[in-house]
């Protein structure tokens, strides 16, 4: 449990402290219908702006583009979840809407110094001229600390929002969530690939 | 007799059963088969698992991708409803703010209670586990044997369907024969951990979990369960036949709403309330036992939560299996000036001796498991195998530095993608983004692997609950204060855990996402997060010091028994229901027998 088991699951214990309050009405509360589906600004209002959504839309796009399997993470509406995140009234949502959003500031302006435009006009090398100095899990340089914070956290987001798609489970091959007769586990061909055939 | 409302209790019941979970279905069905009139008070709201089992649900459907919130600490998707570590309105304190002196409480609201949730996993204890003290000088010994509760292992098993395999290790029994279902099987990353972790001595055998791998023999079992008793079989029969195999999907954590996994509400209740012997009182949150002056427990006072109203209702017996700090509480909070610590309390062991399972985790990368062909691992939704506590000669003979064992639980494979699951992404590749990033997660997705100790914690003074004397609940009920420690014990345990999955992740040529902590108390999960907590109320062999004999029944108060984890006077590392249930099932037939005799 944990839990439960409990049965072994991955909980972010660091985003809501063992004794922190529930959030008292303004989320979706302790007993929301399970049943129904759910799109961003059901349980609480948006936050994007825009200009802002547009940047996230584009920026969603750079990070998870379209290639030959799948459609990009902006095609699949990732921007819209991630301003659903961004805008949650749960703790450590504040610190990610934060981020997020002074990052986007962040990105406009460095956009305009070294380009003269916003980050939505850059062309495509331009763009990732800039992400090349903030995508890395070492940072240079002093200044990018903090912009690298943001776009390690964006990205987090949005392969978050991406493969929970259904195009985004197929891309990465998740086969399940069907039912099955018989459970066969691994296949041969699967076997054999780790040497256990 | 069926979900009634407040207005048609019945001015009297035989027996009245608080809590409506593993303990307090377990007694109730046992006792309604038999033709006990049985009143189940639920403190949450009923709950109907055929219609609100979010079966197949996909995360996108989920506000937040389903990510875990205060609201849902195990996820959008999980059953529980109104709880978690915290329960709106209902607070617990905790004496010490210190770093490992703090108890977190998880409980839920509804009809089943953790049941609905739970990770199924149902271990017996062996042997050892009752005779702890005996074995090692340390806690208590049970004062029943293997013996006692093997016949009650099976029956439940044979009730609530397990599947698993009779290996024959020490102190892990064997079910009777024909009793445990045929286990799954093991997934690639379970497949791989069982090849190298043979080179580390590690056995990593079928899991027993709760969950039908095939339908119930509806034919035998039920004359195997209710001998000379016609009526119990083919309401059981009916029950069983109402119940699919697992079909390979679908978290368990959300409930079944096939029935193919074991929960209260779809296992337990239903043959009960068909019997016509049992009502079910939801929304009944009951803060006191009504005492007689001869000392006899009359009935339960509670307060109905639609009207705020407190009511009382009247039985010849009372059992509390309302989890076993909320048992603990209810006995506490039963103060008059002729038990003023407290009902049952003569010992002044209620609340003492609170334990959890320990809990540490590790996880890692495993190169031979990237670029697998796609193949569908959802299974059982939960672990496959596991490993069950392998070093008893080692640790007998005092050469590990910690005195009881652990097993360990899996988390592998390609399982439906959720926030976290291309999070350590950037640990591996250093951080991408573009065409690279989208041919990473190909790549790499199902080739993480946890691992998760569970283990022993031995009781100690230091970890116990009482009474806050300030703060009350939004009924005006006072609630518990916890007082936590762990000993050294639980704490070494913790980081030879680590360092063991550290040790099998390197065997299997992958990467450690951490250093194993040499410092146990950093390896350690808080207590109660593995929400395993049991004892408060430990039973023994003499009224002085112990609060229940061997059938869960008070010494102080017989007609008051005590079905749910709190009678637990150790908590070997198997998980703690299957046992919760097997006593509650050896305590219920205990109550027939008086009740026959004419002593209850």
């Amino acid at each position: 449990m944990l839990a439960g088991t409990a049965t072994v699951m991955v909980i972010d214990r660091a985003t809501f402290a063992q004794s922190s309050p529930v959030s008292g009405g303004k989320g979706y509360g302790t007993d929301p219908d399970l049943i129904k589906e759910y799109k961003p600004g059901d349980f609480w209002p948006l936050t994007f702006t825009d200009h802002q959504r547009r940047t996230a839309t584009m920026l969603c796009s750079v990070i998870i583009p379209a290639d030959e399997r799948s459609p990009s993470a902006g095609e699949l509406l990732v921007q819209d979840f991630i301003d659903e995140w961004i805008s949650a009234p749960y703790p450590g949502h504040d610190r990610d809407r934060e981020r997020i959003l002074s990052g986007l500031v962040w990105l406009d302006g460095e956009s305009k110094t070294r380009f003269g435009r916003v980050f939505i006009e850059l062309k495509e090398g331009q763009q990732s001229a800039i992400c090349d100095d903030i995508c890395r899990e070492e940072v240079k340089q002093p200044e990018w600390v903090e912009p690298s914070r943001f776009f390690k956290r964006f990205r987090d987001l949005t392969a978050g929002g991406f493969y929970t798609t259904r195009e985004g489970m197929l891309d990465v091959g998740y086969v399940g969530n069907v039912p099955l007769a018989t459970f066969e586990g691994p296949g041969p061909e699967v076997l054999a690939k780790l040497g256990l055939a | 007799m069926p979900h009634i409302s407040a207005k048609d209790l019945k001015s009297n019941y035989d027996v009245i059963v608080v809590g409506s979970g593993a303990g307090g279905g377990q007694t109730a069905y046992t006792l309604a088969m038999e033709g006990v009139k049985v009143l189940m008070l639920e403190a949450g709201r009923n709950y109907d698992p055929a219609s609100e089992t979010p079966m197949f649900q996909e995360n996108f459907r989920a506000p937040l991708r389903g990510a875990s919130t205060p609201d849902k600490p195990f996820g959008f998707y999980d059953a529980t409803v109104d709880g978690g570590w915290q329960v709106p309105g209902e607070p617990y304190t905790n004496a010490s703010s210190e770093p490992g002196r703090k108890f977190e409480w998880w409980r839920s609201r509804m009809l089943g209670g953790r049941t609905n949730h739970w990770g199924r996993i149902s271990l017996r204890n062996g042997p050892y586990d009752f005779k702890p003290y005996s074995r090692d000088g340390l806690g208590f010994d049970w004062p029943i044997n293997y013996e006692d509760l093997a016949e009650y292992y099976d029956r439940v098993e044979m009730l609530i369907g397990v599947y698993g395999s009779n290996e024959g290790l020490e102190n892990t029994p064997n079910s009777s024969p024909g009793v445990l279902q045929p286990p799954p099987k093991a997934r690639a990353g379970e497949v791989f951990t069982r090849h190298h972790g043979r080179k580390l001595g590690l056995p990593v055998i079928p899991i027993h979990r709760a969950v039908l791998s095939t339908r119930l023999d509806s034919k035998t079992i039920p004359a195997k369960l209710h001998p000379r008793n016609p009526r119990a079989q083919s309401i059981l029969a009916q029950a069983m036949d109402e119940r699919a195999a697992c079909f390979w999907a679908t978290p368990c954590g959300r409930g079944c709403s096939i029935k193919a996994n074991y929960q209260s509400t779809t296992v337990h209740l239903p043959p009960a309330l068909a019997t016509g012997n049992l009502d079910i009182l939801s929304d009944a949150m009951v803060s006191e036992l009504i005492m007689s002056d001869a000392g006899k427990a009359t009935g339960v006072k509670f307060i109905e939560r639609k009207s705020r109203q407190e009511m009382q209702v009247k039985a010849r017996i009372v059992v509390l299996s309302a989890s076993a700090c909320e048992s603990v509480r209810v006995l506490l909070n039963s103060k008059s000036a002729r038990y003023p610590n407290g009902v049952a309390n003569s010992s002044g062991k209620v609340g003492k001796y609170i334990m959890d399972t320990v809990g540490a985790r590790l996880s890692g990368q495993i190169p031979a498991l990237e670029n697998l062909p796609a193949h569908n691992e959802d299974g059982a939704g939960g672990g496959h195998v596991y490993v069950p506590w392998w070093l008893y000669r080692e640790q007998h003979a005092g050469k590990l530095g910690f005195a009881r064992g652990y097993h360990i639980e899996f988390t592998s494979g390609r399982q439906m993608p959720g926030m976290g699951t291309f999070s350590p992404l950037d640990w591996i590749n250093g951080g991408r983004y573009g065409r690279a990033f989208k041919e990473d997660a190909r790549r790499y997705y199902g080739s993480f692997i946890g691992y998760a100790g569970r283990g022993e914690m031995i009781p100690n003074e230091d970890s116990f609950c009482e009474i806050d004397p300030v703060v009350r609940d939004k009924w005006g009920i006072p609630v518990l204060r916890f007082h936590w420690k762990w000993s050294e014990h639980e704490n070494r345990q913790a980081a030879h855990m680590q360092q063991t999955f550290a040790d099998l992740i390197s065997a299997m040529g992958g990467r450690v996402r951490s250093a194993p902590e040499k410092d146990g108390s950093k390896a350690i999960e808080p207590g109660g997060s593995i929400i395993h907590e049991v004892g408060g109320a430990i039973m023994g062999s003499t009224a002085r010091n112990s609060v229940t004999n061997q059938w869960c029944q008070t010494w102080d108060v017989k007609n008051l028994f005590l079905t749910d984890g709190a009678p637990f006077c150790s908590n070997a590392d198997k998980n703690p229901t299957l046992t919760i249930m097997a006593l509650a099932w050896r305590s219920a037939d205990y109550m027939l027998e008086e009740m026959r005799k004419g002593n209850l």
